[in-house]
C-alpha cells in the first residue's frame, strides 16, 4: 500500500512549495496510517493551521477515514483548524507557573487584549494561547511571545507588550 | 486451550485461559454492569462500569479488559464498587441532557436501566447542561448529541463490522462530540452506507430512527370530524 492515491489539488496551490514538502513527508513515512500525527505536525508547521481540504487530502493519501483524521486533529492542542494571528502570546499554565501566578497573568492579558485564551483577535493580529508546562519551570511564570520566551513575567510588562502587538501597524 | 480456575465472589469457577473476567463471570451467571462493552465489538474499557476488585491489587481493574489468571480472586459487588458505579452513572447523567420523558429510547435504554440497577435515585453532581445539537440531516436516522454517552459503540460497529468508519470522536473532555466524516452533517457524509449498525449499537436514544421521536408523533384529531361528516353524507 505504498502508492499514493491521486489527489485533487486546488489549482492555486498546485505549484505550492509547501505542498511538495508535505507530499515528501508523507512519502518518507511510506504513506503509513500510523504516521498521521507526524504528517499533521508538518502540515501545521507549514501552513500555520489545518483546513478541511488539507485534512481530507491527508486522509486520502494515508488511506484513513476522514473522521479519524479530524478526530486526531481536534484532540491535540498543537493542531489548529482556524488561522492563527500574526503574533502569538502563549502563557504557560504548568504547575510551577500556576503557583507563581500564571492565572492572574493570563487574566490580565485577557483583559488587555479582550480575547479569551485560545482565540485570535478579529483582525488576526494576535493569538492568545496557553500551554501546559514549557519545561522552563525555573523561570516561572513563563510566557512565549512570537517564539521568544520571557521568564519571571510581570503582568504589567506583559500587558504593555500585548498592547504594543495589538496596536502595531 | 488451557483452563484457569478462579473465584468470583467466592464461587470457584473455571474459564479458558484467553477469556476475560467479564466473559468468565457471565458464563458463571454472575452479572457485571457494562455500557461501552458490546458483544462482537472490540473492548475500549472506557465506561469503567465493569470495574472489579482483584485480590492482591490495590487498583480496580476493568473486567472487560482483564484476562483471567490461575487462582485469581475477583469481587464484583463490594460496597466500594457499588459506590463507584453509582457515581459513574450519575456523572454520565450530569454530563449531557438526559431527559427520559421525551426520549425515544425510554424503557429500552441501557443508561436508564443502569441507573435503575445501581439504585440512582438522584444525581449528586451539578448538571453541565451543555449546548448540544440534534442532527436530522440523514434521510433515515438522526443523532441527538444530548443523549450521547461517548461509549464509541457506534464508532466501533461502523469501523469493525461495516468496515466504513464514518463515525469518530472530535475534540476532548467536555467538548468531545461524535462526528461523521470531516465533521459534516450526517446526511452529507459520503462514506455512510446507511446500514443502520450504529443505530443497533447505540445504548441510549442518541442515534434514532427518523419518525420515532415524540415530536414526530403527529396526530390529526380533525380526521374524526372528517370521517363523521363523510358518513353523514353517505347515510
Amino acid at each position: 500500500m505504498a502508492t499514493a492515491s491521486p489527489r485533487e489539488v486546488p489549482t492555486d496551490q498546485a505549484n505550492d512549495k509547501r505542498l511538495k514538502i508535505l507530499e515528501a513527508t508523507m512519502k518518507r513515512h511510506q504513506y503509513r496510517a500510523d504516521a498521521l500525527i507526524e504528517v499533521l505536525h508538518k502540515a501545521q508547521e507549514l501552513y500555520g493551521h489545518l483546513t478541511e481540504d488539507r485534512l481530507l487530502a491527508i486522509a486520502h493519501s494515508l488511506h484513513l477515514p476522514p473522521s479519524r483524521v479530524y478526530g486526531v486533529a481536534t484532540f491535540y492542542h498543537f493542531f489548529s483548524l482556524t488561522p492563527q494571528g500574526e503574533h502569538s502570546c502563549t502563557v504557560c499554565l504548568g504547575t510551577a507557573c500556576y503557583v507563581k501566578g500564571a492565572m492572574e497573568l493570563l487574566a490580565a492579558l485577557e483583559a488587555e487584549s479582550g480575547l479569551r485564551a485560545g482565540s485570535t483577535s478579529a483582525d488576526r493580529k494576535l493569538s492568545l494561547l496557553t500551554a501546559r508546562c514549557l519545561g522552563a519551570c525555573g523561570i516561572a511564570p513563563a510566557v512565549i511571545v512570537d517564539g521568544n520566551v520571557t521568564g519571571h513575567a510581570d503582568p504589567e510588562v506583559m500587558r504593555a507588550r500585548v498592547r504594543a502587538l495589538l496596536d502595531e501597524e | 486451550m488451557a483452563a484457569r480456575t478462579l473465584t468470583i465472589n467466592g464461587t470457584l469457577i473455571s474459564a479458558r485461559s484467553n477469556e476475560t473476567v467479564l466473559e468468565a463471570a457471565r458464563e458463571a451467571g454472575i452479572s457485571i454492569p457494562t455500557l461501552c462493552h458490546l458483544d462482537g465489538l472490540s473492548e475500549v474499557g472506557a465506561c469503567r462500569l465493569c470495574l472489579v476488585e482483584i485480590a492482591g491489587s490495590p487498583k480496580l481493574q476493568p473486567a472487560c479488559h482483564t484476562t483471567v489468571t490461575e487462582g485469581m480472586e475477583v469481587q464484583t459487588d463490594t460496597p466500594r464498587l457499588k459506590a463507584h458505579r453509582r457515581a459513574i452513572v450519575e456523572l454520565l447523567f450530569a454530563e449531557r441532557n438526559h431527559i427520559c420523558a421525551v426520549c425515544v429510547a425510554s424503557g429500552h435504554c441501557e443508561l436508564q436501566q443502569l441507573a435503575v440497577e445501581v439504585g440512582m435515585s438522584h444525581v449528586r453532581y451539578e448538571y453541565l447542561s451543555p449546548d448540544c445539537s440534534v442532527d436530522i440531516s440523514h434521510a433515515r436516522f438522526g443523532i441527538d448529541h444530548n443523549r450521547c454517552v461517548l461509549c464509541t459503540r457506534c464508532v466501533r460497529a461502523c469501523d469493525e463490522v461495516e468496515g466504513v468508519h464514518t463515525w469518530d470522536i472530535a475534540g476532548r473532555g467536555t467538548n468531545a462530540r461524535l462526528i461523521t466524516d470531516l465533521n459534516v452533517p450526517w446526511g452529507e457524509a459520503t462514506s455512510c452506507t446507511s446500514c443502520g449498525k450504529c443505530l443497533l449499537a447505540c445504548p441510549t436514544g442518541a442515534i434514532f430512527s427518523r419518525g420515532s421521536t415524540v415530536a414526530e408523533l403527529e396526530r390529526d384529531a380533525s380526521r374524526i370530524a372528517t370521517i363523521v361528516a363523510a358518513r353523514n353524507e353517505r347515510w
